[in-house]
């Protein structure tokens, strides 16, 4: 399988402060990728830096076999939807088609306006005054129309009611069943991944904690319990993402690296949502841990 | 046309969902061998659900013989899965639905009549079993 997007030691410093530190992973293309982390967990300079809007201070980026850059021949194998949605608000539909045409070689005009006309969204009305949905509804349509090989998509639905992000992301499913579209999406809403995603990564205090297809994450990540005991064992032949201990029982979040010898535990699985917060909870107490050495120190 | 939906808080995944969806389909009667099943991007986009999700549940209907993808014409429904006539599920769906009314009379909640059918299926299983 080819890598579409490839990423490896990535990082990137405002001043002092790194935004994204040793990133890496690859996403094969025609994956639907959700960027996971918790805010300033680096999924927005990570985005921006694929587009090629912003340059790494470390490692590299590939993206579609290219360093992304300004260069129209990248820049038209790439769409990126930023997190405001970037929409002329005194423009109408029509002026934002045009311009898309005027601007994008391989332009897919009716594509654009058929997706458009089957939402019923006006071609004629400014977009400032078309709804949050509808508005996010004309960028998806001209980021798509570009025809790009991978598409990035920051938190695109978290301002959106629950229909219009259901609608968003029925055009994003439905666009990516008729092309070979990659698309990375960032997103809080942990309950669209199990749905709209067959890639996940993770991205905690600015490190990668995780990329993997989701099948492979929902076949390796359970929920152990147990009358409470010693869980060195466990520690030693799997990953441990989160421990809770009442006085009698003990329960561990674990990525298996093989089969649970011990017939003690008892092994149940996890859905995407408990995988993912897993690892978004063990990110926050290792940032705890550090601030309070940095403290004690 | 088959309408697929999907539950976010099964405990399936989507594409078992599907899955699980066109067996009962054909079980019921609601699907025939002949029909066509709708395309991917049909239910991609119905659903919000990944397509590959969707190809993937088509794929493991069609390793059970139960449909067949035909090359640029779409996946048709070839048998019904083996189990009783459609008449027969109707019976016993009707039966556990009366069953189910006397169970809620008797103040068990949903999830607890869940739990029931699970735990009596998994005794039932360990007895056939030992």
């Amino acid at each position: 399988m080819t890598a579409a997007v490839q990423v490896a030691g990535l990082g990137k410093r405002y001043g002092k402060k790194w935004a994204l530190q040793d990133a890496t992973f690859d996403l094969p293309a025609g994956r639907v990728c959700g960027l996971v982390g918790a805010n300033g967990a680096g999924k927005t300079t990570l985005l921006r830096m694929l587009a090629g809007l912003s340059k790494p201070t470390a490692g590299s980026a590939i993206v579609e076999g290219r360093v992304p850059g300004d260069e129209v021949d990248f820049l038209s194998e790439v769409g990126y939807l930023a997190q405001e949605v970037p929409l002329y608000v005194r423009w109408t539909a029509e002026d934002h088609l045009r311009m898309g045409a005027a601007l994008n070689p391989g332009w897919d005009d009716k594509g654009a306006r058929d997706r458009l006309e089957s939402l019923g969204i006006p071609f004629d009305q400014r977009v400032g005054t078309l709804s949050g949905g509808q508005r996010a509804q004309v960028a998806l349509a001209i980021a798509l129309s570009k025809k790009p090989s991978v598409l990035l998509l920051d938190e695109p639905v978290a301002a959106l009611d629950p229909l219009a992000r259901r609608d968003f992301l029925s055009t994003l499913t439905e666009a990516v069943a008729d092309t070979d579209l990659t698309v990375i999406l960032s997103t809080h809403l942990v309950s669209d991944l199990e749905r709209v995603c067959d890639h996940l990564v993770v991205l905690d205090a600015a490190h990668t904690m995780l990329a993997e297809g989701v099948d492979e994450v929902m076949a390796t990540h359970r929920l152990l319990t147990a009358a409470r005991r010693d869980i060195r064992d466990l520690e030693r032949d799997h990953t441990v993402l989160r421990v809770e201990q009442t006085p009698r029982q003990v329960s561990v979040w674990v990525k298996l690296e093989g089969p649970v010898h011990d017939p003690l535990w008892q092994v149940s699985e996890l859905g995407l949502e408990d995988i993912v917060l897993a690892y978004l909870d063990r990110g926050r107490r290792a940032a705890g841990r550090a601030t309070l050495q940095e403290v004690t120190a | 046309m088959l309408m697929f939906h999907l539950a976010s808080r099964s405990s399936l995944p989507p594409y078992a969902q599907l899955v699980e969806q066109v067996r009962q389909a054909l079980l019921t009667g609601i699907l025939r061998p002949g029909d066509r099943l709708p395309t991917v991007k049909e239910v991609a986009g119905a659903l919000a659900v990944n397509p590959n999700t969707v190809s993937k549940a088509y794929r493991d209907l069609e390793r059970e013989g139960l449909v067949e993808g035909r090359q640029g014409v779409g996946t048709f429904v070839v048998r019904r899965p083996d189990g009783p006539p459609p008449m027969v599920q109707a019976q016993l769906a009707k039966g556990l639905n009366t069953w189910i009314g006397k169970a809620r009379t008797a103040g068990l909640s949903d999830p607890d009549i869940e739990s029931m059918l699970r735990s009596t299926l998994r005794a039932s299983r360990d007895e056939a079993i030992a």
